[in-house]
């Protein structure tokens, strides 16, 4: 009997850790999707770091004769009282060669706001491919009320893109950075972007 | 005044010692009867809100209700279905059953498994109660996607939140209880491998739990301190990934829907070889095919997220793992028909219920498989081919199964037979209006009807007529079963020790109604059945 106690004991530990451990696993999913979709670059997500050129090898940076076709396109999240849109809507450039474009960003709103941009590649596995120097998604923006800004891009699009891509896609869509809210506030932003917008066309 | 308080005080003690019995029990037999006595409530509480649906889409527009209120009836119907009905219906028949089964005296730990029941009523309360808030009751369907249960999610969202903890608590002591159970009491002589069935399919089920209840755990934390405290796991513009909740999500639920039909599993397992007279066919296959589904049930859950964007190897993996599960399903299926080949079958209304259980449960396997296939599902993603699909597998299967437990084993727990006429109505009324409600689903759906959508086109008004008329017959036939139960509790006719001719196993040894105490010394196994037979006709043991 003092047998089936203590292993009675063992067990209810042994199987407490394994439902405690689960919810750590739950939480280790995160980090963890992460590393995969980095790794793999099947999420579309590009790195979240520049690269710096000058250490990357001369092979790479090598200008090839294979061109693609790289289309740009901007989102705003929802509550975001912004403008913001591309310069150019498409280019074509050659692989290992440093290119630049800009967005065009404005504060349509009557007070200060933050921006994050989050960029997404199309298709996933194209991402890793794409290498940013510099970036305005590696940080966040300010614009006071009607301001605007142009943000510059700088990548290049490795030799290793898979061969029978022609054609990819660069999407940012842009969140408003905000402590969150109770759902009265996420309203009120929402009346401010419009009424920005007026005043902004009013300004016009 | 002195003798109204005599009478008070007597009768105020009767009640107390009701209340008190049950809210204190820590009897298996009596917590196993309070977890089927919840799951049966909320069965006629989620059976209502699905009424209220089909009453909504008896005709194209809207006649009855709000298309909020429809959203809010769907996801509280799927969320009491899953958590509120399937679950605890299978942890009460674990409660009453599996000790029996194996010759236990009880739970091994039995406060723990009086507390696992009495979070329940608490975190259904919580529930139901967020229907009379303010914004309604969470509205965003039973698999809460982010970023509607985050940002778009009603404030009763957060209620939502601490009942799935509540019964996810619930669920994971509950689990332990029973492994505990049935590793540290089986009688000595009872090896794993001469398990019952349901004991078998009860213990890896109880596995699947505490490893993917704790996932949602995680999921709903993540969700409420999204809402709450400025984190971003769900969130883009915080640099989390709102896809992400779908694969943490799934991750827990392709799981949870075995967790909701391997105990239904052991019980046809149970059923038809007692009425098949003929002992279980392939009892190891039948062992190794429960734990292969289970494994295979952690890495397939990417087949519920086909039409979001996966690259191509993904899908081809998730495909193919998917349809491997048809592999061990297809052994159990085989082995359920071969136990009735050329057996002496009677046909019961457990046994009914039974065969209904493998030839639905089969129909609602196949269009699975349909769904498996990639190119396929992008057709049938997010219509009511998939609604058909999983009611297919989930009523025949889940609720089948339990109802053809309950008639299996009642007049062991009452004493009673139940009326074999109406159990045979019950069934015959069930099965076609299963039918009816269901089937036309699967050409609503590859016609393109979506699901989860409070109106529809016109084209689909036929089709969806004969499911809301089959869901009313469905409903009345569930009333019925209330009534069979019932009856068969208050009288009937005395059920013998072993009920059933063809029954083996221990739990046809104690006599019925079982005793609020059994097994205290444990019991000789295998058992010596037929004793009734033996007792008029001794036999001689020459």
């Amino acid at each position: 009997m003092n047998d089936t106690r203590n292993n009675q004991r063992k067990h209810v530990i042994v199987l407490s850790v394994l439902a405690v451990g689960m919810l750590g696993f739950a939480y280790a999913l995160v980090p963890l999707y992460d590393v995969f979709c980095e790794l793999t670059g099947i999420n579309g997500k590009t790195s979240g770091r520049a690269v710096d050129p000058t250490t990357v090898s001369e092979v790479l940076l090598k200008p090839s004769d294979r061109e693609v076709t790289i289309q740009f396109l901007a989102q705003v999240g929802n509550g975001m009282p912004w403008e913001f849109r591309p310069t150019e809507h498409r280019l074509k450039v050659r692989l290992g060669e440093i290119n630049t474009t800009n967005y065009y960003a404005r504060n349509r709103a009557a007070q200060a706001v933050t921006g994050q941009a989050v960029p997404s590649v199309t298709p996933g596995y194209a991402a890793k491919h794409l290498h940013k120097v510099e970036c305005f998604c590696f940080t966040q923006q300010r614009l006071e009320a009607g301001e605007d800004l142009y943000m510059p891009v700088k990548f290049y699009i490795d030799d290793d893109l898979p061969a029978e891509l022609h054609t990819l896609s660069l999407s940012y869509t842009l969140f408003k950075v905000q402590v969150p809210k109770g759902i009265p506030e996420t309203l009120s932003s929402v009346q401010e972007a419009s009424s920005g917008g007026t005043l902004a066309s009013n300004q016009k | 005044m002195v003798a109204r308080a005599e009478d008070v005080i007597p009768q105020r003690s009767a009640l107390w010692a009701f209340i008190t019995r049950w809210l204190l029990t820590t009897n298996h037999k009596d917590i196993g009867t309070l977890y089927l006595w919840l799951s049966f409530t909320l069965f006629f509480t989620a059976g209502a809100m699905a009424m209220a649906m089909r009453l909504e889409l008896f005709e194209p527009g809207l006649q009855f209700i709000e298309p909020l209120f429809y959203n809010q009836m769907l996801t509280m119907h799927g969320l009491l279905m899953v958590f509120g009905v399937v679950m605890p219906g299978f942890v009460g028949l674990a409660n009453w059953q599996i000790p029996l089964m194996i010759g236990a005296p009880d739970m091994a730990l039995p406060r723990l498994n009086n507390f696992s029941f009495w979070i329940l009523p608490f975190a259904f309360g919580l529930l139901i109660s967020s229907l009379f808030m303010d914004g309604g009751a969470p509205n965003f369907g039973w698999t809460f996607y982010a970023p509607l249960s985050t940002t778009y999610g009603p404030p009763s969202t957060d209620f939502f939140i601490l009942g799935v903890h509540m019964m996810g608590i619930s669920s994971v002591l509950g689990a332990i209880n029973i492994i505990v159970t049935i590793f540290n009491l089986r009688t000595p002589s009872m090896k794993l491998m001469d398990m019952p069935l349901f004991v078998w399919t009860w213990l890896i089920t109880a596995f699947l739990l505490i490893m993917v209840m704790p996932v949602l755990a995680g999921a709903v934390t993540m969700m409420l301190t999204d809402r709450h405290f400025g984190t971003s796991f769900f969130s883009a513009a915080g640099g989390g990934d709102p896809l992400m909740f779908q694969h943490i999500f799934w991750f827990f639920g392709h799981p949870e829907v075995y967790i909701l039909i391997l105990p239904g599993f052991g019980i046809a397992s149970q059923i038809i070889p007692t009425f098949a007279r003929k002992k279980l066919f392939g009892y190891h296959s039948m062992v190794y095919a429960t734990a292969a589904i289970a494994g295979l049930s952690f890495v397939v859950w990417g087949h519920h997220m086909f039409a979001t964007g996966m690259p191509l190897a993904t899908e081809l993996f998730f495909m193919y793992a998917t349809m491997l599960i048809a592999v061990p399903t297809g052994v159990k299926v085989f082995n359920w028909v071969a136990t009735m080949w050329r057996g002496s079958m009677t046909f019961e209304t457990p046994m009914l219920f039974a065969i209904g259980f493998v030839i639905l449960f089969t129909i609602g396997g196949f269009s699975g498989l349909m769904l498996a296939l990639v190119p396929a599902d992008f057709q049938y993603h997010d219509t009511m081919f998939v609604v058909a699909h999983f009611h297919y597998v989930l009523y025949p299967g889940a609720i089948f199964g339990t109802m053809a437990a309950v008639y299996y084993w009642i007049p062991k727990w009452t004493g009673h037979m139940y009326d074999e006429r109406l159990g045979k109505i019950h069934f015959w009324m069930a099965v076609i209006a299963v039918n009816l409600t269901f089937f036309p689903m699967h050409f609503t759906g590859l016609a393109g009807m979506p699901r989860r959508i409070v109106d529809y086109s016109l084209q689909f008004a036929d089709f969806n007529m004969v499911s809301s008329i089959g869901a009313g017959i469905l409903g009345l036939s569930q009333v019925l079963f209330l009534y069979i139960v019932v009856k068969t509790i208050r009288g009937g006719e005395k059920a013998t020790t072993q009920v059933w001719e063809g029954a083996d196993g221990l739990e046809w040894t104690v006599p019925s109604p079982a005793p609020r105490h059994t097994f205290e010394t444990p019991p000789e196994f295998p058992p010596v059945m037929n004793r009734d037979a033996d007792e008029r006709t001794p036999v001689s043991t020459t």
